[in-house]
């Protein structure tokens, strides 16, 4: 068994008297797909916008490629880095976000160079001939010239997808990729993330879409009130559920 | 064909049984057209009643418009504006990144800053920094608690150029502070979650993401700041200063040519005017161009070769 690439030990969060997360413990190891669901506001998009230290987390720890994330301990106490070495983190996980976030000033091509230019200092020539390949791969290659606002969200999505692969992420996380996207656009999206899985990726992926989560994730952890509350291989927790919570939830989607 | 048959699907084959196609008349707008050539004719009889009036001395006007006094007076004014605004924009820019920060310190100091030089009177502000001395007689920097101090009079150092630039500039700052923060507020907070979660600093979303998507909001009303400056520099003859209306005055005061004179100060604020719309066109033009339904022209030497 190889170390895991990302460990939650009794995450804690709160915002005021919410309490959104309650001692998280969870490990995704390399290569594997996670896919995190649950009833809105319980907590899974925090959770993952914790593990890139979108948000602070109160107590417990995060580690990432056995990194501690955010901080920097010294015996009990855990020092918040310096905004240059968290950034320096981030640089290697990468995030999708459900409205895209794409630059919009950015033609396709620029968006999907500007990390690597700008933070590792990729030679733009490069940076340009990397982004072109992976813009080819999830089938845009034909639209490097064109702005953001000129695209489907399902092409948006994509893009957004390259510009996190153009940083040759060790882990992906993605918040709800496919919430913000027409029916009919989902799939396009689905298929490339699809491909990445196979390609062993390392992904977490909070999501709505029961389907991907039965057929594309190794393990689905359901969350609710802050708390996990199963998880396990999807043939489990979708098809056979021992919590009546997750029996509950799953009837309503489904 | 089969009349029977159930489906009304058209038919290329029957034409001759359906009406003609409508021809479409556009709304002729008669009274628009009346109104334009209504506003042509007074435009033009104010025109030829302007220049064959022999009171407004468009000759005198040709003899004065490139005097070496009002050419000096556009000069000062020219690089007034131009130094003012500089100093607007990069003092505004940072007044507004502090206002919007989270320490409370901060953005009140600047909020105080903004509250103090809106509120009082750009001409009053001249005449104190012009003044200064009066309060301070010397100006020290220096390192407190060392003798690494530098002290000079205030009068040498406050010159009325100096006087001139201080007041105009730290006025305008907080002017453009308040236009540059709209600005920035006007931009997703998801760009910037973007940004940090691909590893850039804050400073450097700031500057390479957020800015350039203000900068359509930022553009028009700092247009109208500078052409707005252009004229309200002209408040420097008070601190002994010869802008552009000031030499104007200078002269008709000895020669009694008032109108001709002030025409003469007109013309070149008007192109001024125009040369700055100019350049504040060029430059929407050049930051909405992600805005355009059409793609950026291909330039990389990637997609030549293939």
């Amino acid at each position: 068994m190889s170390d895991p690439m990302v460990v939650f030990d009794r995450v804690s969060k709160s915002y005021g008297a919410l309490e959104v997360l309650k001692g998280i413990n969870l490990e995704v190891a390399p290569g594997e797909v996670l896919s995190l669901i649950g009833p809105s506001g319980s907590g899974k998009s925090t959770l993952l916008r914790c593990v890139n230290h979108l948000e602070r987390i109160d107590s417990g720890a995060i580690t990432v490629d056995g990194e501690l994330i955010g901080y920097r301990q010294v015996g009990n106490l855990a020092y918040e880095l310096p905004e240059k070495l968290i950034a320096r983190q981030r640089a290697r996980i990468a995030m999708v976000f459900q409205n895209f976030n794409l630059f919009g000033h950015m033609t396709v091509l620029e968006n999907v160079i500007e990390a690597p230019t700008q933070v590792l200092g990729v030679p733009r020539r490069h940076a340009e001939e990397h982004a072109a390949a992976i813009l080819e791969r999830v089938g845009l290659g034909d639209k490097l010239t064109s702005y953001p606002r000129m695209l489907s969200g399902g092409q948006q999505q994509r893009v957004a997808i390259a510009r996190a692969l153009a940083m040759k992420p060790k882990l992906i996380l993605f918040d709800e990729p496919t919430s913000a996207l027409d029916p009919e656009l989902v799939g396009e999206v689905l298929d490339v993330m699809r491909a990445l899985a196979e390609e062993g990726m390392t992904m977490m992926v909070v999501t709505h879409e029961m389907a991907f989560a039965r057929d594309v994730c190794h393990r689905v952890a359901f969350m609710d009130g802050g708390k996990i509350v199963e998880c396990g291989p999807p043939g489990e927790v979708l098809a056979n559920p021992s919590h009546e919570r997750t029996r509950t939830f799953l009837s309503k989607v489904n | 064909m089969d009349v029977s048959s159930p489906s009304p699907a058209p038919s290329n084959e029957n034409q001759t049984d359906q009406p003609p196609l409508l021809t479409y008349v556009p709304i002729r707008g008669y009274g628009r057209k009346a109104a334009a050539i209504v506003l042509a004719a007074i435009l033009l009889s104010f025109l030829v009643s302007i220049a064959g009036n022999d009171n407004f001395g468009w000759p005198v006007v040709g003899q004065y418009l490139f005097d070496d006094r009002i050419m000096s007076g556009l000069f000062l004014t020219s690089w007034l504006t131009v130094v003012t605004m500089v100093i607007g924009v990069v003092l505004g820019t940072i007044l507004a990144i502090m206002a919007m920060s989270t320490n409370n310190v901060i953005s009140f100091v600047a909020n105080t800053y903004l509250w103090f030089f809106r509120g009082t009177p750009v001409l009053v502000q001249l005449i104190f920094w012009y003044n200064l001395a009066a309060l301070f007689p010397d100006l020290s920097i220096g390192i407190p608690f060392t003798s690494l101090w530098v002290s000079i009079d205030t009068n040498v150092a406050i010159t009325p150029v100096m006087a001139a630039i201080l007041g105009l500039g730290l006025n305008e700052g907080a002017y453009m502070s308040e236009i540059i923060r709209s600005g920035l507020m006007s931009v997703d907070s998801g760009q910037r979650q973007a940004a940090k979660s691909l590893g850039m600093t804050n400073g450097k979303s700031l500057w390479r993401i957020v800015i350039p998507q203000a900068m359509p909001i930022i553009i028009p009303p700092t247009g109208n700041q500078t052409i707005g400056m252009l004229k309200t520099s002209s408040l420097v003859s008070v601190i002994a200063l010869s802008d552009l209306l000031y030499s104007a005055q200078t002269i008709y005061s000895r020669n009694f040519q008032t109108i001709p004179l002030l025409i003469v100060a007109c013309i070149w604020y008007l192109t001024a005017t125009s040369i700055l719309t100019a350049i504040q066109s060029r430059i929407e033009r050049h930051y909405g161009r992600s805005l355009l339904q059409t793609d950026a022209p291909v330039r990389w030497r990637l997609f030549r070769s293939s």
